[in-house]
């Protein structure tokens, strides 16, 4: 297997957001020319390639582009810029049974649906027999497909689709159609084109799909791409949860884009004295120092303080608290959190701290586990709980023939 | 396994056709689908409207064509089938094709295909049922006027495929058109009840000539410093050329005049030539603008 079965180059592709969309002779005339529109930028420059036999994931949120791009591939849409080439026998899943009619049988349909999928009359007729055993519906063959049940439906669509047998699969969230066995069946279906050295390209919110589905995957936000890698990785940037992140020893993990990065983070006394142990009824500020590699526009520091259990105690962002630096050049720089005291129960303690541009998805610099400290309560003890809170105890009375209170939880 | 040998360009050439034939057989199977009479119909539509126009214009309106060259006929309600079936191919033909964008939006989204052949099955399913209906008129025709109809019939051929032609330049331009602008459906629904009238489907040229000699030419109407040419206009009209063509050989059992068949060859690659044009400059974005 070599050369790739996709290459995609500099495409980038915009869609007219009508403000006022009437489609009428009318609004051309009066307004001399089409409705006003604004131009929405759902893929911005995306180049990359797709090897042959490679199964490909595309993720990224709703509206991030990954739809779009796949639909370029296909050819359903034309790109504004860039070109895409593809080699092979292209099927493209991007919904089951599109063309099926409803009146005619799903015998009929097959032949259709073939047709619109490439397959010529003879193909389908040598195939007709899997087709239907694979999606199981010989029973109900010969009856229009109105009357099949929407399970029946998308499994007469998606057996056609997948006998098309294409050297390019394009498969858009088609993946969890159907009940748990025919699912089975559709992942064994792909494991056999793969392992005929056949290409697929898909799109999923599954991530748990993606990455044992997918060799590789490319990442898309905004449409414009992100990172391409393999796909656990990709996997694992995407979702945030550390994955990927970098083991720094000491049980300390860092994520991040990177631009900026945290140096040091101490927890400080009044006095200013860095502190390992904490009195909870004290001050305490909590100083991040950092390195911006590059300047950074409205960056969002935040720390998370948790327990042992990863319980997060508290939490604070300079988004909670409006403060949003401008602007911070590159170089060394430090940052204070102060806390007028931080009242919990005693035990340890550690600071996840997270640097990012304002709304961004992914941080700069994410850190856990950098600063560990106990708390310690002196001469109090609490036996259990979350919080602590000076607490005391008074005013003992008994042995009175009244109540001080009413009887409210007495039974009567 | 046969398409390594097979070059990529026949191959997709095969393809669209396998794909055009199945369009078509979807349109012809389901149009009568779930009628207790199914095909049926095609013939009944066609009788009843040759009765209720033959009854209105030809017994109460008294109108009177002239008698069929070779076959002798004089028979206004035949005279009249031959344009309703053929009026209704064209008419009902053209709108298909101009609603097959739209009508096949959601596949148009989902699936890369030559969206061409949308627009072509709906018109080639038009003329499969024009074939029975037109076959019902000749056989008509034929009983009526006497086997020679046989020496002339083959010239439906030719035509058809120039009826198709036209039909579909001007249904490709449409399908286009109501994509960017709906209105167009409703717009082409008035031209429609124009062209009813203006193609001479129940109205003998004699009847035409009559208003334009007596009335017109003689009451001294002036159009733009001339004598209104509402003959000339009637005559010019594409679709009425169509129905005096089809007359000639289903209802005066002759062939066409040459100038009107060249008139009809130049009508139908014009239009398919526009048709594509605007096709072949927009395709690319309809499914965004759907």
């Amino acid at each position: 297997m070599s050369g790739n079965a996709v290459e995609v180059r500099n495409v980038s592709k915009t869609f007219r957001v009508y403000h006022d969309r009437n489609q009428s002779i009318k609004a051309t005339v009066l307004k001399g020319g089409r409705a006003k529109y604004e131009e929405f930028w759902a893929l911005r420059d995306v180049s990359l390639d797709v090897p042959q036999g490679e199964t490909f994931g595309l993720l990224g949120l709703n509206g991030s582009g990954k739809s779009t791009l796949l639909k370029c591939i296909a050819g359903i849409l034309q790109p504004n810029a860039g070109t895409i080439v593809s080699r092979g026998r292209m099927a493209a899943m991007l919904e089951v049974g599109s063309g099926f009619h409803p009146e005619l049988t799903g015998r009929e349909n097959i032949y259709l649906n073939g047709a619109i999928l490439g397959m010529s009359d003879r193909e389908v007729d040598r195939k007709l027999e899997s087709i239907i055993d694979f999606a199981g519906v010989e029973r109900f063959i010969d009856h229009p497909v109105k009357n099949y049940s929407s399970g029946m439906y998308v499994r007469l669509g998606f057996s056609v689709a997948i006998h098309t047998e294409p050297e390019l699969m394009l498969v858009d969230e088609v993946l969890s159609v159907g009940d748990k066995d025919f699912q089975a069946k559709c992942l064994q279906k792909f494991d056999d084109l793969k392992a005929d050295g056949k290409t697929v390209v898909v799109v999923s919110h599954s991530m748990g799909t993606m990455r044992t589905f997918c060799d590789r995957a490319a990442w898309l936000e905004h449409g414009e791409l992100q990172a391409i890698g393999r796909a656990s990785e990709i996997v694992d940037r995407y979702t945030g949860k550390g994955g990927e992140a970098v083991e720094l020893g000491d049980g300390i993990k860092r994520f991040g884009t990177g631009e900026i990065q945290f140096t040091d983070i101490e927890v400080l006394g009044e006095d200013g004295a860095p502190l390992d142990s904490v009195d909870p009824t004290q001050p305490v500020t909590i100083r991040l120092s950092f390195l911006a590699h590059e300047p950074i526009e409205r960056p969002d520091f935040a720390i998370s303080i948790r327990d042992a259990q990863q319980t997060a105690v508290f939490n604070i962002t300079g988004h909670d608290r409006e403060w949003l630096p401008e602007r911070i050049p590159a170089g060394h720089g430090s940052v204070d959190i102060r806390i007028a005291s931080l009242p919990v129960r005693a035990g340890g303690y550690h600071i996840v701290a997270d640097v990012r541009a304002e709304g961004a998805e992914t941080p700069a610099d994410k850190v856990w586990g950098a600063k560990r400290f106990d708390v310690r309560h002196g001469d109090h003890r609490t036996s259990g709980g979350t919080l602590y809170l000076p607490s005391g105890f008074d005013g003992l009375r008994s042995g009175d023939a009244t109540a001080s209170g009413t009887l409210r939880l007495m039974p009567r | 396994m046969s398409a390594i040998a097979e070059p990529a360009r026949a191959r997709s050439r095969r393809i669209t056709l396998n794909l055009l034939k199945n369009l078509t057989l979807r349109e012809i199977r389901s149009e009568y689908k779930r009628t207790a009479l199914g095909r049926v119909w095609s013939l009944i539509n066609p009788l009843a409207q040759i009765a209720i126009y033959g009854i209105v214009f030809g017994l109460i309106f008294r109108a009177e064509p002239e008698p069929g060259i070779n076959s002798g006929i004089h028979v206004f309600a035949l005279w009249l089938g031959v344009g309703i079936v053929t009026w209704g191919f064209i008419n009902v033909g053209i709108r298909d094709a101009m609603q097959s964008f739209l009508g096949y939006q959601g596949l148009l989204k989902k699936v890369a295909l030559p969206r061409w052949t949308l627009p072509a099955s709906k018109v080639l399913a038009r003329a499969a049922t024009y074939l029975t209906e037109v076959a019902v008129v000749a056989i008509i025709c034929g009983i009526l006027g006497g086997w020679e109809i046989l020496l002339r019939i083959w010239m439906l051929v030719p035509l058809i495929a120039l009826t198709i032609v036209f039909i579909y330049g001007i249904g490709l331009v449409l399908a286009v058109g109501i994509v960017y602008f709906r209105d167009i459906e409703h717009f082409w629904g008035i031209i429609t009840q124009v062209l009813f009238y203006a193609s001479g489907v129940m109205i003998p040229r004699n009847v035409v000539e009559t208003v334009q000699v007596e009335t017109l030419d003689a009451g001294g109407y002036t159009f733009l410093g001339g004598p209104v040419p509402l003959l000339a206009v009637f005559e010019a009209n594409p679709i009425y050329q169509f129905l005096t063509a089809y007359r000639r050989v289903l209802y005066d059992f002759a062939i066409p005049e040459w100038q009107l068949l060249l008139s009809l060859t130049l009508w139908a690659v014009g239009t398919a030539v526009v048709g594509l044009l605007v096709y072949t400059r927009f395709q690319a974005k309809i499914v965004e603008e759907l």
